[in-house]
């Protein structure tokens, strides 16, 4: 009998595959993986508490250097937390504005996924290609908000500016090409054996734990748990839209990576259809007073993010500060489930398992 | 090529020493320009494939010298070398590694006249040349005493055994029918007929083996970015890693000519009867099918995710070479039955 020693490594902070600067510490048995213990905090910059000394609209670009891939949904859970304290009426095309941004920025931050998780997986060229849609996305949300990556595009009450003429026609258009793209997407990545070979029963997690581990967005639905707060907690006008939610019955990466793609395809079929209703009456902001005071007393609100829920609770004692803000922060709870997934695993399953839970750091440290 | 028999036979001197040496520089400045220039091709055609112009400042438009800069730039590079490190394996890996990615070329016809040596048992030089390389990887993961590459070097271990064996097995067909094992027979043999078309199991199975051997996507195991941030070479920087760079592209350059003389019939015509080779159109048909394999090993690069450590030794170990082997019985049968 060979003596073998287990080895400790450090995966990160400075890691290509760690998407940031997470950390994770394993032990290795060869390639195989004994324990593995997360480490996290690199990039923490106390959002929460740095919110306690500002102003409610002041604390919104912070908001969005939280989840930098999907800075809109971030906007939008402080301004509707705020906007549900106050209970202040939006005008409707403020609404459909918000919607459009934050699907866009949904469709946006999968592909930033797709692409990345290729990359993790040893495939260079769909990285480009999702960029290149992505870089269109970009492209637009910054004709409306004057941003590429942190828009600082919602206010309390509605939205900073309206859609710039032509605005909403290109986005009409973007919508086909995107299918025609992913199309393309499909034909170079979904039937490539090695990559169904990769993916297939790996980081494998049954309803029950996923439930357990307080998992959300496509984490839980790849295990079938029918669960998108867009449509059983609507908010926003959410329930004006024929869209589906997306499940899988699987519970491994593959599961994952279907669920995402196909969601790019419901965000699709959502921005089309908002495009259609948004109305053509100029009215972006609604009335809210001057210096915005959330009323005493406290609330908790949430959303659908690209990656799982993004909750909001604000304590307030009456002033313009909040006494107290703190976001659920999915990628962190996503995150949890790390350790137990990856024991027994290898060192190429460990980039497949952790790139499947589709972390962004920002958000993970807060 | 008896004029390097004879000379072969002569007393040493000091105009033999030279007219080696010259061929040695011949050979040398041909491998090392096409590799100049497959890092540029390289770069170019993955650049169009993603949506991107690659090189195109340093040397013109199509950033003809990029490669040579680059290289320039890694010998200027200071040498550094980790304190952990064992010195003398560190310092020797890289030419291990280096070293038989050209001494495999020697063997190689690229036409009639334009061949270096013309040994009786060229192919089984060349695998046992090239097998070498391997160890130089395997000892730049040890010498480098880092986690990383020591993981890079054991898989670069275990896939040189896997695939191998698979690579030998695949061209025993070959051997089967013409009956040599000098490459400059085999070339002759397809006067007629590529073996590609005789052999088209084995052209497969030689492919992909041949891949892994190259190290490249999707058998990039050993360096798997993603994974081990750089595998065996993680530790190594300037000079000596452009000599595992180097050693990887001059290895792309032997196996793609290796590939076009054992089964796309060398400098043979593509259509027998136009070959023309008296008026040296030879190089011409062999450059055209040797491009063609090194664009066939670009393509792949650019398209395929990467295997799975215990999937590529279960592919290698449970496919390739089960199916090696049904095509050596095969192609045994078929010699008999109709040759």
């Amino acid at each position: 009998m060979i003596r073998t020693e287990e080895m400790m490594l450090n995966v990160g902070p400075q890691h290509p595959s760690t998407h940031g600067v997470f950390r994770l510490v394993i032990k290795v048995d060869g390639e195989t993986i004994v324990e593995a213990t997360p480490v996290i905090g690199y990039l923490h910059r106390g959002t929460e508490k740095l919110a306690e000394d500002l102003q409610y609209t002041q604390i919104i670009p912070y908001t969005d250097r939280m989840d930098y891939i999907s800075a809109m949904t971030n906007n939008y859970v402080l301004c509707h937390a705020v906007e549900t304290m106050m209970g202040a009426e939006l005008p409707d095309r403020a609404e459909y504005l918000r919607v459009l941004a934050m699907e866009l920025g949904r469709v946006a931050s999968h592909l930033v996924w797709f692409g990345t998780y290729l990359l993790d997986i040893g495939a260079v060229s769909p990285f480009l290609y999702a960029f290149r849609e992505r870089e269109m996305i970009i492209n637009l949300l910054n004709e409306l908000s004057g941003a590429r990556l942190t828009f600082n595009y919602m206010r309390v009450g509605g939205v900073k500016w309206d859609a710039p003429d032509g605005w909403l026609e290109k986005v009409r258009e973007f919508v086909p090409y995107m299918r025609e793209q992913l199309k393309g997407y499909h034909d170079l990545v979904t039937g490539n054996e090695i990559f169904l070979n990769r993916v297939k029963g790996i980081g494998k997690y049954t309803k029950e734990e996923a439930i357990q581990y307080s998992l959300s967005g496509a984490n839980l639905r790849c295990t079938g748990v029918e669960w998108d707060l867009r449509k059983h907690e609507t908010y926003s006008v959410y329930d004006r839209f024929d869209f589906n939610v997306i499940t899988r019955e699987g519970g491994d990466a593959w599961s994952r990576y279907q669920c995402r793609m196909a969601e790019i395809e419901e965000s699709l079929k959502i921005i089309e259809q908002a495009v259609e209703q948004i109305p053509d009456d100029g009215k972006y902001m609604g009335k809210v007073p001057r210096i915005i005071k959330a009323p005493k007393g406290e609330a908790f609100v949430r959303i659908e993010s690209p990656r799982g829920e993004i909750g909001c609770y604000i304590a307030s004692e009456g002033k313009k500060e909040p006494y107290r803000l703190k976001f659920r922060r999915p990628s962190f709870y996503n995150l949890q489930i790390l350790p137990k997934l990856l024991k027994g695993e290898n060192m190429a399953n460990l980039i497949t398992i952790l790139g499947g839970v589709d972390i962004v750091l920002g958000e993970v440290d807060g | 090529m008896t004029w390097i028999d004879s000379l072969l036979q002569s007393q040493p001197s000091w105009t033999n020493f030279a007219i080696f040496a010259g061929l040695g520089v011949t050979m040398l400045s041909i491998t090392l320009g096409f590799v100049t220039f497959a890092i540029l091709a390289e770069r170019k055609v993955m650049g169009y494939m993603q949506l991107r112009h690659g090189p195109n400042r340093v040397g013109g438009r199509f950033g003809l010298l990029q490669s040579v800069a680059d290289i320039l730039k890694l010998l200027l590079k200071e040498d550094t070398r980790p304190k952990q490190a064992d010195k003398t394996l560190f310092v020797l890996a890289p030419v291990i590694a280096y070293a038989p990615a050209f001494l495999v070329i020697a063997v190689i016809p690229f036409t009639e006249a334009f061949k270096f040596t013309d040994i009786g048992v060229g192919l089984l030089y060349y695998i046992a040349i090239s097998g070498i390389s391997t160890i130089g990887i395997v000892t730049a993961g040890w010498a480098s005493n880092n986690k990383y590459a020591l993981m890079g070097g054991m898989r670069a271990a275990a896939q040189m055994i896997s695939y191998e064996i698979p690579l030998v097995m695949s061209v025993i067909g070959i051997i089967l029918f013409t009956g040599s094992l000098n490459l400059v027979e085999i070339v002759q043999a397809q006067e007629n007929i590529a073996f590609i078309f005789l052999q088209p199991i084995a052209f497969l199975i030689f492919l992909i083996a041949g891949t892994a051997e190259l190290n490249r996507t999707p058998f990039d195991l050993p360096e798997a970015e993603s994974e081990l941030v750089a595998g065996y070479h993680v530790e190594y920087s300037g000079f000596r890693w452009a000599f595992f760079m180097l050693s990887e592209y001059v290895y792309l350059f032997a196996l793609s000519a290796l590939i076009t003389v054992l089964f796309l019939g060398g400098w043979n015509a593509p259509i027998p009867g136009i070959g023309l080779n008296e008026i040296g159109l030879g190089a011409v048909w062999f450059t055209i099918k040797f491009i063609v394999i090194v664009f066939l090993f670009m393509w792949m690069r650019i398209t395929f995710p990467r295997l799975r450590a215990d999937q590529l030794m279960e592919f290698g170990w449970k496919v390739l070479l089960p199916i090696a082997l049904a095509n050596i019985f095969l192609s045994a049968l078929i010699k008999e039955l109709f040759f």
